[in-house]
């Protein structure tokens, strides 16, 4: 390899002239052997049976030998993740619809959760049992506050309609 | 089984869903015995990382025991009560070859950025977490390390990341001996690179946070000065005072997005999302290092930009050193030094929390009430 490097360069008058293998900002982290320099070229670990929908950055040719299988994308936040995906990791593009997409899946969440039967306990979601135990004072004004904003809605509401 | 289940901001629940299956020949399905919550789930939690789907299950801090494996694995056999590092990797590619295993090229399709992390959102390869009963543990003949005869699991359990993330934090450092080592947040990590800052050679060691119980606790366990910036007229002269005018050797930004401490950053970066977090711990770090100093970060930021002083960094002449932690790499060292009694990792633990009320233990972590530092997660069979 080095031998190989030399000869490439052998026309430039100084090359490596400067090189110092204790400058390497990367140690202790990194056993550098300059893989890297080769390409794509090491033995890929056996490719994972592609069965869901697995969106990949364009930063890369493939998908991974193995990938995660949680919650593949659905409804309008997967057809935003999808579009996002045509973009790459540096382009806002890419970010901001998923961040989009993430908010759009917290309503389907609880659309899903109703068409199941489920209604969502917001509050034991949200961990209130610990906020009762541990923070009641703030709990307590919470609540405070939410029922004084819910009774002006209401008292609004019910002038409106009278 | 019963896992956690994202709902979305601030909303978690546990609920049955089906067991993991082996997907992939190197694949093991691992029971787990104890699960943490870490610092940087809570930015999954509050919303803050593309791409974190509602339905997926978090948690990438876990140790359990294998229960099943793939035709392929041949480093562990059933039965192996193993620790299994956050970070997916392949030991094949370019880069796990060179050791950086946090940096796999073989296990996130969905960014390059960043290698493959169990329960940590799409954006780090859409892989269902360790808090839950099982999980599926792809590389299995890479990552998971049986724990020694005689380590206590829950010291095991923080040597999936706590541990090898704060040691790689003062080792990125270049920590010399007599160095003054400032580190900006006393959460698990920031607490945990005090102790280690030790380990380097480190003559003074200087924590900075705003809670008052966080920092008692960190000086108790790390024997080091902690200060509250809230206190402070502002953090970084206080440092340059308490150094002689100079700045610190080193500085440590232990806290990333969650960061408290500044107005426009806490609304900019936390509030509205326009930055990848609020950037204030890493500002404070880069002007209260002195000239030629070191700025180590491990605090987790969002994929997207930051605001922070980058012209000081060129005019002081500062060296950013970066990563997730490469556990597989520390592990060796790591357990020596917990046998040998110079880390004490389950000394951070506070709450040990059955897996079925995560939510509060969610909450009680997010909201830091009952002066909580680090809380772990136990399943209902390793509760038995």
């Amino acid at each position: 390899m080095e031998n190989s490097l030399e000869e490439k360069h052998r026309d430039k008058n100084g090359w490596a002239i400067d090189a110092d293998p204790k400058n390497d900002p990367t140690y202790p982290m990194k056993k550098r052997s300059n893989e890297e320099h080769k390409g794509y070229t090491w033995e890929r670990p056996t490719q994972q049976f592609v069965d869901v929908e697995v969106l990949h950055s364009n930063e890369r040719p493939n998908i991974t030998a193995v990938f995660g299988t949680s919650t593949p994308p659905s409804g309008l936040s997967g057809m935003i993740r999808r579009k996002a995906f045509e973009y790459s990791e540096n382009h806002y593009g890419h970010w901001l619809p998923l961040i989009l997409a993430d908010r759009i899946n917290v309503v389907e969440g609880i659309v899903d959760d109703l068409k199941r039967g489920h209604i969502p306990n917001i509050f034991a979601e949200r961990g209130w049992n610990a906020e009762w135990k541990y923070n009641r004072k703030a709990a307590l004004t919470k609540i405070a506050v939410g029922l004084a904003l819910t009774a002006v809605l209401v008292l609004k509401i019910s002038k409106k309609s009278k | 089984m019963l896992a956690t289940n994202y709902r979305g901001p601030f909303r978690i629940r546990v609920d049955q869903k089906p067991y993991p299956e082996i997907l992939h020949p190197d694949d093991a399905i691992v029971r787990v015995t104890r699960s943490c919550i870490c610092g940087s789930d809570l930015h999954l939690y509050g919303g803050l990382v593309p791409d974190t789907r509602v339905g997926m299950t978090f948690g990438h801090e876990f140790i359990g025991v294998v229960e099943d494996i793939g035709p392929g694995v041949t480093k562990l056999k059933v039965g192996d009560h193993v620790m299994v590092p956050f970070n997916i990797a392949c030991g094949k590619c370019a880069f796990c070859k060179q050791e950086l295993y946090g940096n796999c090229h073989e296990s996130n399709p969905q960014a390059t950025a960043v290698g493959g992390i169990f329960g940590y959102s799409h954006t780090a390869g859409g892989y269902d977490g360790g808090q839950a009963e099982y999980v599926r543990v792809p590389y299995a003949n890479v990552g998971p390390t049986v724990i020694p005869d005689g380590m206590d699991p829950d010291d095991a359990v923080l040597l999936t990341d706590v541990v090898p993330t704060a040691y790689q934090a003062a080792e990125m450092a270049g920590i010399q001996k007599g160095d003054t080592v400032v580190i900006f947040g006393a959460g698990p990590i920031g607490i945990m690179a005090a102790k280690c800052s030790w380990l380097f050679g480190a003559g003074r060691v200087i924590v900075i946070d705003h809670l008052e119980y966080r920092l008692e606790f960190a000086r108790n366990y790390a024997d080091c000065e902690a200060y509250n910036f809230r206190s402070l007229e502002d953090p970084v002269v206080f440092i340059k005072k308490t150094t002689d005018w100079m700045g610190a050797d080193v500085c440590i930004d232990a806290v990333g997005g969650d960061a408290a401490g500044n107005t426009m950053q806490t609304i900019t970066g936390r509030k509205m999302l326009l930055q990848a977090g609020s950037a204030t711990a890493l500002h404070w770090a880069i002007n209260a290092v002195k000239k030629g100093g070191i700025v180590s970060i491990v605090g987790v930021y969002g994929p997207t930009d930051n605001l922070v002083p980058i012209g000081n960094v060129v005019n002081k002449g500062i060296t950013i050193r970066a990563n997730q932690a490469s556990v597989k790499r520390l592990l060796p060292k790591m357990i020596e030094h917990v046998q040998a009694g110079r880390l004490n990792p389950k000394g951070i633990i506070t709450h040990r929390i059955p897996l079925e009320e995560a939510a509060d233990a969610y909450h009680i972590f997010s909201a830091k009430l009952d002066n909580c530092i680090k809380p772990i997660l136990i399943p209902p069979a390793a509760r038995l």
